[in-house]
Protein backbone atom coordinates (compact mmCIF):
# COMPACT_ATOMS: atom_id res chain seq x y z
CA UNK A 1 0.00 0.00 0.00
CA UNK A 2 2.98 2.04 0.26
CA UNK A 3 2.25 5.50 -1.89
CA UNK A 4 -1.65 4.63 -2.17
CA UNK A 5 -3.88 6.68 -0.18
CA UNK A 6 -4.26 6.72 3.41
CA UNK A 7 -7.31 5.81 4.72
CA UNK A 8 -7.74 5.95 8.41
CA UNK A 9 -10.80 4.44 10.14
CA UNK A 10 -11.94 4.91 13.91
CA UNK A 11 -10.50 2.01 15.27
CA UNK A 12 -7.01 2.31 14.13
CA UNK A 13 -6.79 5.94 15.36
CA UNK A 14 -7.35 4.59 18.44
CA UNK A 15 -5.14 1.97 18.32
CA UNK A 16 -2.25 4.30 17.09
CA UNK A 17 -2.81 6.70 19.63
CA UNK A 18 -2.67 3.78 22.24
CA UNK A 19 1.08 3.14 21.02
CA UNK A 20 1.80 6.86 21.11
CA UNK A 21 0.38 7.18 24.34
CA UNK A 22 2.52 4.38 25.81
CA UNK A 23 5.78 5.04 24.17
CA UNK A 24 5.14 9.16 25.74
CA UNK A 25 5.28 7.39 28.79
CA UNK A 26 7.97 4.76 28.76
CA UNK A 27 9.93 6.92 26.72
CA UNK A 28 9.65 10.32 29.54
CA UNK A 29 8.95 12.64 26.82
CA UNK A 30 6.97 15.77 26.08
CA UNK A 31 4.67 14.61 23.54
CA UNK A 32 5.07 11.86 20.45
CA UNK A 33 3.56 12.88 16.73
CA UNK A 34 2.65 10.35 13.98
CA UNK A 35 2.66 11.78 10.53
CA UNK A 36 2.46 10.68 7.19
CA UNK A 37 5.23 11.12 5.03
CA UNK A 38 3.30 13.58 3.26
CA UNK A 39 2.68 15.79 6.13
CA UNK A 40 -0.47 14.74 7.15
CA UNK A 41 -0.76 14.49 11.22
CA UNK A 42 -2.38 10.90 11.65
CA UNK A 43 -2.12 10.87 15.60
CA UNK A 44 -0.62 12.65 18.33
CA UNK A 45 -0.14 11.87 22.45
CA UNK A 46 1.65 13.97 25.49
CA UNK A 47 1.53 17.90 25.89
CA UNK A 48 0.50 19.00 22.36
CA UNK A 49 -1.78 21.82 23.13
CA UNK A 50 1.24 24.42 23.18
CA UNK A 51 2.41 22.98 19.91
CA UNK A 52 1.76 24.32 16.20
CA UNK A 53 1.02 20.27 14.98
CA UNK A 54 0.20 21.22 10.98
CA UNK A 55 3.62 23.37 10.86
CA UNK A 56 5.30 20.71 12.80
CA UNK A 57 3.98 18.05 10.74
CA UNK A 58 4.66 19.89 7.41
CA UNK A 59 8.16 20.72 8.65
CA UNK A 60 8.96 17.63 9.47
CA UNK A 61 8.24 15.95 6.75
CA UNK A 62 10.05 18.52 4.75
CA UNK A 63 13.11 17.82 6.90
CA UNK A 64 12.74 13.62 6.13
CA UNK A 65 12.19 14.28 2.31
CA UNK A 66 15.39 16.84 2.60
CA UNK A 67 17.66 14.14 4.22
CA UNK A 68 15.90 11.20 1.62
CA UNK A 69 17.35 13.44 -0.65
CA UNK A 70 20.40 13.38 0.55
CA UNK A 71 20.96 10.15 1.49
CA UNK A 72 19.94 9.23 -2.40
CA UNK A 73 22.55 11.46 -3.28
CA UNK A 74 25.32 9.77 -1.61
CA UNK A 75 24.00 6.41 -2.23
CA UNK A 76 22.29 5.34 0.94
CA UNK A 77 18.62 4.43 0.74
CA UNK A 78 17.57 7.05 3.73
CA UNK A 79 18.32 7.96 6.62
CA UNK A 80 15.77 7.26 8.30
CA UNK A 81 16.37 8.91 11.84
CA UNK A 82 16.87 12.45 12.19
CA UNK A 83 17.96 14.48 15.52
CA UNK A 84 17.53 17.89 16.42
CA UNK A 85 19.14 18.93 19.70
CA UNK A 86 17.96 22.43 21.45
CA UNK A 87 18.67 23.93 24.65
CA UNK A 88 15.57 22.43 26.37
CA UNK A 89 14.14 20.54 23.99
CA UNK A 90 14.83 18.25 21.38
CA UNK A 91 13.66 16.14 18.64
CA UNK A 92 13.73 12.75 17.60
CA UNK A 93 12.55 12.19 14.45
CA UNK A 94 12.13 8.69 12.45
CA UNK A 95 10.65 6.95 9.63
CA UNK A 96 8.62 3.43 10.61
CA UNK A 97 6.61 1.24 8.36
CA UNK A 98 8.26 2.82 5.72
CA UNK A 99 5.57 5.26 4.80
CA UNK A 100 5.07 7.36 8.45
CA UNK A 101 7.16 9.71 10.67
CA UNK A 102 7.52 9.27 14.31
CA UNK A 103 8.54 12.69 16.17
CA UNK A 104 9.40 12.06 20.03
CA UNK A 105 9.64 15.73 21.42
CA UNK A 106 11.39 15.32 24.78
CA UNK A 107 13.47 17.53 27.10
CA UNK A 108 15.87 16.60 30.15
CA UNK A 109 13.84 14.51 31.97
CA UNK A 110 14.50 11.58 29.15
CA UNK A 111 17.69 11.10 27.12
CA UNK A 112 18.12 9.91 23.60
CA UNK A 113 19.08 6.36 24.65
CA UNK A 114 16.08 6.10 26.82
CA UNK A 115 14.11 7.44 23.21
CA UNK A 116 15.75 5.17 21.26
CA UNK A 117 15.44 2.53 23.33
CA UNK A 118 11.58 2.61 23.81
CA UNK A 119 10.88 3.45 20.28
CA UNK A 120 11.57 0.37 18.99
CA UNK A 121 8.85 -1.38 19.91
CA UNK A 122 6.37 1.70 19.18
CA UNK A 123 7.75 1.35 15.77
CA UNK A 124 6.90 -2.26 15.53
CA UNK A 125 3.83 -2.07 16.74
CA UNK A 126 3.07 1.03 14.37
CA UNK A 127 4.41 -1.46 11.41
CA UNK A 128 1.89 -4.13 12.13
CA UNK A 129 -0.91 -1.32 12.77
CA UNK A 130 -0.21 -0.12 8.94
CA UNK A 131 -0.19 -3.84 7.65
CA UNK A 132 -3.61 -4.48 9.00
CA UNK A 133 -4.72 -0.77 7.68
CA UNK A 134 -3.68 -1.91 4.26
CA UNK A 135 -5.14 -5.18 4.04
CA UNK A 136 -8.65 -3.68 5.51
CA UNK A 137 -8.62 -0.78 2.96
CA UNK A 138 -7.66 -2.95 0.32
CA UNK A 139 -11.27 -5.26 1.62
CA UNK A 140 -12.95 -1.84 1.14
CA UNK A 141 -14.68 -3.48 4.74
CA UNK A 142 -15.94 -0.54 7.09
CA UNK A 143 -18.18 1.39 8.06
CA UNK A 144 -16.53 4.63 7.51
CA UNK A 145 -16.27 4.55 3.75
CA UNK A 146 -20.08 3.20 3.57
CA UNK A 147 -20.97 6.91 5.51
CA UNK A 148 -18.08 8.54 3.01
CA UNK A 149 -19.88 7.22 0.03
CA UNK A 150 -23.68 8.09 1.16
CA UNK A 151 -22.32 10.86 2.57
CA UNK A 152 -19.21 12.84 0.91
CA UNK A 153 -19.37 11.30 -2.25
CA UNK A 154 -22.36 12.72 -2.92
CA UNK A 155 -21.67 16.07 -3.10
CA UNK A 156 -22.53 18.40 -6.03
CA UNK A 157 -20.33 21.70 -7.37
CA UNK A 158 -22.63 23.49 -5.42
CA UNK A 159 -21.13 22.73 -2.00
CA UNK A 160 -17.41 23.51 -3.12
CA UNK A 161 -19.11 26.93 -4.04
CA UNK A 162 -20.30 27.08 -0.63
CA UNK A 163 -16.70 26.42 0.78
CA UNK A 164 -15.85 29.38 -1.28
CA UNK A 165 -18.45 31.74 -0.43
CA UNK A 166 -17.01 33.28 2.60
CA UNK B 1 -2.04 11.33 -1.64
CA UNK B 2 -4.75 12.13 -0.43
CA UNK B 3 -5.47 11.55 3.45
CA UNK B 4 -9.25 10.26 4.70
CA UNK B 5 -9.42 10.34 8.27
CA UNK B 6 -13.05 8.73 9.06
CA UNK B 7 -12.60 8.88 12.67
CA UNK B 8 -12.34 12.71 12.95
CA UNK B 9 -14.28 13.25 9.44
CA UNK B 10 -11.27 14.99 8.00
CA UNK B 11 -10.03 15.04 4.43
CA UNK B 12 -6.52 16.46 3.79
CA UNK B 13 -5.63 17.28 0.30
CA UNK B 14 -2.37 18.75 -0.75
CA UNK B 15 -1.93 21.36 -3.41
CA UNK B 16 1.18 22.47 -5.30
CA UNK B 17 1.92 25.82 -7.11
CA UNK B 18 4.29 25.24 -9.32
CA UNK B 19 6.20 27.45 -12.11
CA UNK B 20 9.28 29.56 -13.09
CA UNK B 21 10.95 31.89 -10.64
CA UNK B 22 9.16 34.79 -9.39
CA UNK B 23 6.32 34.28 -11.28
CA UNK B 24 4.40 34.64 -8.32
CA UNK B 25 3.58 31.58 -6.35
CA UNK B 26 4.28 32.84 -2.95
CA UNK B 27 2.81 35.76 -3.81
CA UNK B 28 -0.75 33.52 -4.35
CA UNK B 29 -0.41 31.83 -0.79
CA UNK B 30 0.11 35.45 0.88
CA UNK B 31 -2.67 36.61 -0.51
CA UNK B 32 -4.92 33.60 0.28
CA UNK B 33 -3.18 33.83 3.84
CA UNK B 34 -4.15 37.73 4.17
CA UNK B 35 -8.15 36.93 3.27
CA UNK B 36 -9.05 33.92 5.07
CA UNK B 37 -10.44 34.15 8.88
CA UNK B 38 -7.68 33.95 11.14
CA UNK B 39 -9.80 30.56 12.99
CA UNK B 40 -9.78 29.10 8.87
CA UNK B 41 -6.41 29.11 8.37
CA UNK B 42 -2.85 28.00 10.27
CA UNK B 43 0.75 30.04 10.09
CA UNK B 44 1.93 30.78 6.75
CA UNK B 45 4.99 29.22 6.94
CA UNK B 46 8.01 30.39 4.19
CA UNK B 47 11.22 28.88 4.45
CA UNK B 48 13.21 31.59 2.18
CA UNK B 49 16.28 33.26 1.56
CA UNK B 50 17.46 36.55 3.38
CA UNK B 51 16.08 38.03 -0.19
CA UNK B 52 13.08 36.64 -0.06
CA UNK B 53 13.40 34.04 -2.67
CA UNK B 54 11.68 30.80 -1.68
CA UNK B 55 14.42 28.15 -0.06
CA UNK B 56 12.58 25.32 0.01
CA UNK B 57 8.89 25.72 0.12
CA UNK B 58 5.96 27.83 1.29
CA UNK B 59 3.06 26.13 3.48
CA UNK B 60 -0.45 27.04 4.48
CA UNK B 61 -3.18 25.23 5.72
CA UNK B 62 -6.42 25.97 4.90
CA UNK B 63 -9.94 24.38 6.02
CA UNK B 64 -12.69 25.83 4.58
CA UNK B 65 -15.47 24.51 5.81
CA UNK B 66 -16.99 20.85 5.85
CA UNK B 67 -18.48 19.43 2.89
CA UNK B 68 -21.50 16.57 3.81
CA UNK B 69 -20.35 16.81 7.39
CA UNK B 70 -16.78 15.92 6.45
CA UNK B 71 -13.67 18.57 7.24
CA UNK B 72 -12.21 19.50 3.91
CA UNK B 73 -8.33 20.60 4.88
CA UNK B 74 -6.58 22.10 1.77
CA UNK B 75 -2.39 21.91 2.47
CA UNK B 76 -0.66 24.64 0.03
CA UNK B 77 2.79 24.04 -0.80
CA UNK B 78 4.89 26.10 -3.81
CA UNK B 79 7.79 24.87 -4.87
CA UNK B 80 11.17 26.63 -5.17
CA UNK B 81 10.88 28.16 -8.72
CA UNK B 82 14.37 28.64 -9.40
CA UNK B 83 15.91 26.17 -11.76
CA UNK B 84 18.70 25.04 -9.38
CA UNK B 85 16.39 23.91 -6.83
CA UNK B 86 15.18 21.04 -8.72
CA UNK B 87 16.02 18.39 -6.10
CA UNK B 88 13.25 20.34 -3.63
CA UNK B 89 10.68 20.59 -6.13
CA UNK B 90 11.19 16.65 -6.45
CA UNK B 91 10.13 16.18 -3.31
CA UNK B 92 7.78 18.94 -2.78
CA UNK B 93 5.94 17.43 -5.60
CA UNK B 94 5.33 13.88 -4.08
CA UNK B 95 2.16 12.95 -2.67
CA UNK B 96 0.41 16.05 -4.50
CA UNK B 97 -3.27 15.67 -5.42
CA UNK B 98 -3.46 18.71 -7.43
CA UNK B 99 -1.15 21.50 -9.26
CA UNK B 100 -1.23 25.05 -10.05
CA UNK B 101 1.19 25.97 -12.78
CA UNK B 102 1.52 29.74 -12.46
CA UNK B 103 2.64 31.35 -15.44
CA UNK B 104 4.69 34.87 -15.85
CA UNK B 105 2.73 36.67 -18.83
CA UNK B 106 5.38 38.54 -19.20
CA UNK B 107 6.92 38.11 -22.99
CA UNK B 108 10.68 37.76 -21.49
CA UNK B 109 9.30 34.81 -19.45
CA UNK B 110 7.30 32.41 -21.77
CA UNK B 111 10.60 30.25 -22.62
CA UNK B 112 10.80 30.12 -18.39
CA UNK B 113 6.84 29.31 -18.30
CA UNK B 114 7.31 26.23 -21.05
CA UNK B 115 10.49 25.23 -19.48
CA UNK B 116 9.05 25.34 -15.60
CA UNK B 117 6.16 22.96 -17.49
CA UNK B 118 8.28 20.90 -18.76
CA UNK B 119 10.57 20.32 -15.76
CA UNK B 120 7.04 19.67 -13.82
CA UNK B 121 6.23 17.05 -16.58
CA UNK B 122 9.51 15.11 -15.76
CA UNK B 123 8.99 15.50 -12.18
CA UNK B 124 6.17 14.14 -12.39
CA UNK B 125 6.99 10.82 -14.96
CA UNK B 126 9.94 10.40 -12.05
CA UNK B 127 7.16 9.28 -9.59
CA UNK B 128 5.08 7.18 -12.69
CA UNK B 129 2.61 10.36 -12.91
CA UNK B 130 1.33 12.02 -15.56
CA UNK B 131 0.22 15.84 -15.77
CA UNK B 132 -3.30 14.41 -17.75
CA UNK B 133 -3.76 12.03 -15.32
CA UNK B 134 -3.56 14.32 -12.50
CA UNK B 135 -5.95 17.49 -11.75
CA UNK B 136 -4.31 20.22 -13.02
CA UNK B 137 -4.77 23.73 -13.77
CA UNK B 138 -2.90 26.78 -14.91
CA UNK B 139 -2.85 30.29 -13.73
CA UNK B 140 -2.09 33.27 -16.14
CA UNK B 141 -0.22 35.43 -13.64
CA UNK B 142 0.41 39.57 -14.03
CA UNK B 143 -1.99 40.15 -16.90
CA UNK B 144 -2.08 43.77 -15.47
CA UNK B 145 1.31 43.89 -16.71
CA UNK B 146 1.96 46.40 -20.38
CA UNK B 147 4.29 43.84 -21.52
CA UNK B 148 2.22 40.03 -21.66
CA UNK B 149 1.82 37.46 -23.96
CA UNK B 150 -1.92 37.36 -25.31
CA UNK B 151 -3.61 34.82 -23.57
CA UNK B 152 -4.58 32.68 -26.54
CA UNK B 153 -0.62 32.97 -27.24
CA UNK B 154 0.00 31.09 -23.60
CA UNK B 155 -2.80 29.10 -24.03
CA UNK B 156 -1.31 27.38 -26.99
CA UNK B 157 2.33 27.27 -25.79
CA UNK B 158 1.24 25.59 -22.45
CA UNK B 159 -2.26 24.29 -22.34
CA UNK B 160 -2.77 21.55 -25.16
CA UNK B 161 -5.01 19.61 -22.87
CA UNK B 162 -7.47 22.40 -22.55
CA UNK B 163 -7.68 22.47 -18.62
CA UNK B 164 -9.40 24.81 -16.56
CA UNK B 165 -7.10 28.03 -16.47
CA UNK B 166 -7.50 31.30 -14.94
CA UNK B 167 -6.40 34.87 -15.54
CA UNK B 168 -4.79 36.97 -12.52
CA UNK B 169 -2.86 39.60 -10.76
CA UNK B 170 -1.79 37.49 -7.80
CA UNK B 171 -0.62 41.37 -5.71
CA UNK B 172 -3.73 42.88 -5.97
CA UNK B 173 -5.68 39.13 -5.26
CA UNK B 174 -7.30 39.12 -8.93
CA UNK B 175 -7.68 35.61 -10.01
CA UNK B 176 -6.33 33.88 -6.80
CA UNK B 177 -9.06 32.37 -5.46
CA UNK B 178 -11.04 31.80 -8.63
CA UNK B 179 -7.72 29.52 -9.31
CA UNK B 180 -7.77 27.60 -5.80
CA UNK B 181 -11.86 27.24 -6.46
CA UNK B 182 -10.87 25.21 -9.55
CA UNK B 183 -8.13 22.73 -9.00
CA UNK B 184 -10.26 22.09 -5.77
CA UNK B 185 -13.35 21.81 -7.59
CA UNK B 186 -11.03 19.19 -9.29
CA UNK B 187 -9.28 17.41 -6.67
CA UNK B 188 -12.30 16.43 -4.71
CA UNK B 189 -14.00 15.15 -7.73
CA UNK B 190 -11.17 13.00 -8.23
CA UNK B 191 -11.83 12.16 -4.71
CA UNK B 192 -15.11 11.53 -5.76
CA UNK B 193 -14.72 9.09 -8.59
CA UNK B 194 -11.73 7.05 -6.69
CA UNK B 195 -14.18 5.65 -3.58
Amino acid sequence: MLGADLTLFEEDERRLAAVLRRLCEEAKSRAVFLIDKSGQLIAAAGETANVDITSLASLTAGSIAASGGLAQLLGEKEFSVLFHEGEKDNLHISVVAQRAILVVLFDRRSSLGLVRLRLKRAAEDIGQAFAEMALRTQQEAGRGRAAFQAQFAQFTDEDIEDLFKS
Amino acid sequence: MSFINYAAREINCKLVYYGPGLCGKTTNLQHIYSKVEPSTKGKLISLATETERTLFFDFLPLELGSIRGFKTRFHLYTVPGQVFYDASRKLILRGADGVILVADSQIERVEANIESLENLEANLAEQSLKLDRLPFVLQYNKRDLPNVVPVEELQTLLNPNGVPWFEACAKKGTGVFETLKGVAKLVLNELKKKT
